[in-house]
């Protein structure tokens, strides 16, 4: 059903520190390796060895330079499905194919359902789905909901594999829906943020901005490079000689 | 937007088809126009035909045709959903309709009935097509108030003007028929460039600094995720030159108003057989210029992904 449940008992997601990201891509590779295989698999290729490679992926890792008054900062800059709260990539879906999770909150599609309209993709502003067009069908992130609550693996590991792999523990997973998770702490304290709230889709993601710089690290400027040509004087007259 | 030209077509076809339906079910229906076979016959294909076709389009663009059933499903939440309800509720009425007025040869009772009926489900149809884009917030040239008036204004000036050009081939011409045509025109062409001006003027509130979450100053891309276009960017990053963009809006003012607008009013002072050729020729002009209207509509859509691709 693609009517939205009226409240969820969890509000399952994300909170992405872009204060620590690095860009290494590590939370990119071990999605795509963990999810070719998942729920959703397989996240295709398409000519991957070829000059024109494209494929399937949930988890995508930009880059940027923002500039202010207080000078540039490169930020690396994580994107995937936020698992909103008034997902408009389910309710414009016309098979049922899309759903959130009363449980949860997890936003998916039921591949079996989906008709490959392209439409939900549309309506997400985020970009997060991405159309497979080797089997037809819509595919996005799952949260990993075959690792959080998958008894097999150490209770340690219950988390998606894009969490999991963080080098830099940039990326945090938890309950966002319950305001005194350790979760919801992080976001509070350091004033985690919506992206795109004046859209209304209220994501559960959070992003953690980049702290503000401080005046405590020392200066690692190199020093300026000596000229090149000795000017005037017998090392210049050298100079000029050997130059001719 | 990449325009399809699936849906391209589907949206233009559907919308001269359903215009043309509304206004045979209306006018027919009440006896404005009598039933006459032919008449009847070739104005009837002419609707359904190119709602049929264009409901076939649609589905090319299906990654699973085979389970377009299910789209019927969920009318409760979306436009998409909804517009599948309607056209297909939409054959009903129009079957009965065609069959008492065209086979029957009868108006007003049952096949009035039946005509207001199709011309309403015609509507609604429209109208859940134009909402479809309308309701997307992604993408601001078309969550916009102009949308849904335009695909009903389209729709009745298209079906108008080929009303005009089947009822001229006959030379069964109406003055009302044919003054609502040119008036029909002129005002998609005013409602036309009243939309690409609030569109070159639109301020979107959604930034490259919401899309991130870094608040002030400048957000610069200065790396993809990927080397080559994925999905997103050949879905949804299409982009067209700003001169090219200028010429087809020029086009689409001379093929889809201008031209049939000039022809129709030259039709008042024509005799048949000179006013059915000019009356067809304003037709075809007009729906050429409208795939490329349609075409336009989704090349000068700009999606917020695109945002994250250090795209303006």
């Amino acid at each position: 059903m693609t009517c939205l449940p009226a409240r969820t008992d969890k509000k399952l997601g994300l909170v992405i520190d872009l204060d620590t990201c690095v860009g290494c891509q590590a939370c990119v590779t071990a999605c795509k390796e963990w999810n070719t295989g998942g729920h959703m698999a397989p996240l295709t290729d398409i000519d991957p060895y070829g000059g024109h490679a494209d494929g399937v992926w949930f988890n995508r890792v930009h880059t940027y330079e923002h500039m202010t008054e207080m000078g540039g900062r490169t930020v690396n800059f994580p994107r995937s499905c936020l698992h909103c709260d008034q997902p408009a990539c389910v309710t414009v879906c016309p098979t049922g194919a899309s759903y959130k999770r009363a449980s949860d909150g997890i936003v998916l599609v039921d591949e079996d359902k989906c008709i490959g309209c392209k439409l939900c993709s549309w309506a997400c502003p985020y970009g997060a789905r991405e159309f497979d067009t080797e089997v037809g069908v819509m595919k996005k992130c799952t949260l990993c909901i075959d690792r959080i609550y998958n008894d097999n693996l150490a209770e340690e590991d219950r988390v998606p594999a894009c969490v999991a792999a963080c080098p830099t523990s940039a990326r945090h997973f938890g309950d966002l829906g319950d305001p005194g998770s350790a979760i919801s702490q992080l976001v509070e304290e350091r004033g985690g943020v919506a992206l795109m709230p004046e859209l209304g889709y209220k994501p559960t993601n959070k992003y953690l901005p980049p702290r503000a710089r401080t005046g405590r690290a020392a200066r690692v400027d190199a020093p300026a490079l000596e000229p090149i040509r000795a000017e005037g004087g017998f090392l210049g007259w050298i100079d000029r000689m050997l130059s001719n | 937007m990449h325009p399809a030209f699936s849906v391209v077509f589907f949206t233009t076809a559907t919308g001269a088809g359903y215009g043309l339906l509304a206004l045979l079910g209306v006018l027919g229906g009440l006896g404005f126009i009598q039933p006459e076979f032919w008449l009847g016959l070739v104005s009837m294909a002419f609707a359904l035909g190119l709602i049929v076709a264009g409901l076939l389009s649609s589905t090319g663009h299906l990654g699973r045709p085979e389970r377009a059933w299910r789209a019927f499903s969920q009318w409760r939440s979306s436009w998409l959903s909804r517009e599948g309800v309607a056209s297909v509720a939409t054959f009903i009425p129009a079957g009965l309709f065609g069959i008492g007025w065209v086979l029957f040869g009868k108006s007003g009772g049952w096949v009035a009935v039946a005509g207001l009926l199709a011309a309403v489900g015609a509507v609604t149809t429209v109208c859940a097509t134009g909402m479809i884009y309308a309701s997307l917030k992604p993408i601001a040239q078309w969550h916009s108030p102009y949308t849904l008036p335009a695909y009903l204004i389209f729709a009745g000036m298209t079906g108008s003007v080929l009303l005009n050009a089947v009822l001229q081939g006959f030379d069964a011409g109406s003055t009302a028929v044919l003054a609502g045509a040119l008036l029909a025109a002129l005002a998609g062409w005013a409602w036309k460039i009243a939309t690409w001006r609030y569109n070159d003027r639109l301020e979107s509130p959604t930034t490259a600094n919401t899309a991130t979450g870094l608040a002030g100053g400048t957000v610069r891309s200065i790396e993809w995720p990927h080397t080559e276009e994925n999905y997103l960017l050949k879905e949804m990053g299409f982009r067209i030159a700003r001169k090219h963009s200028a010429k087809l809006r020029r086009i689409t003012q001379a093929l889809a108003f201008a031209v049939p607008a000039i022809l129709l009013a030259i039709v008042f002072a024509l005799p048949w057989p000179f006013a059915a050729i000019a009356s067809a020729l304003a037709a075809i002009s007009q729906l050429t210029g409208m795939l490329v209207e349609r075409w336009l509509f989704f090349a000068e859509a700009k999606h917020t992904v695109t945002l994250y691709y250090g795209r303006e």
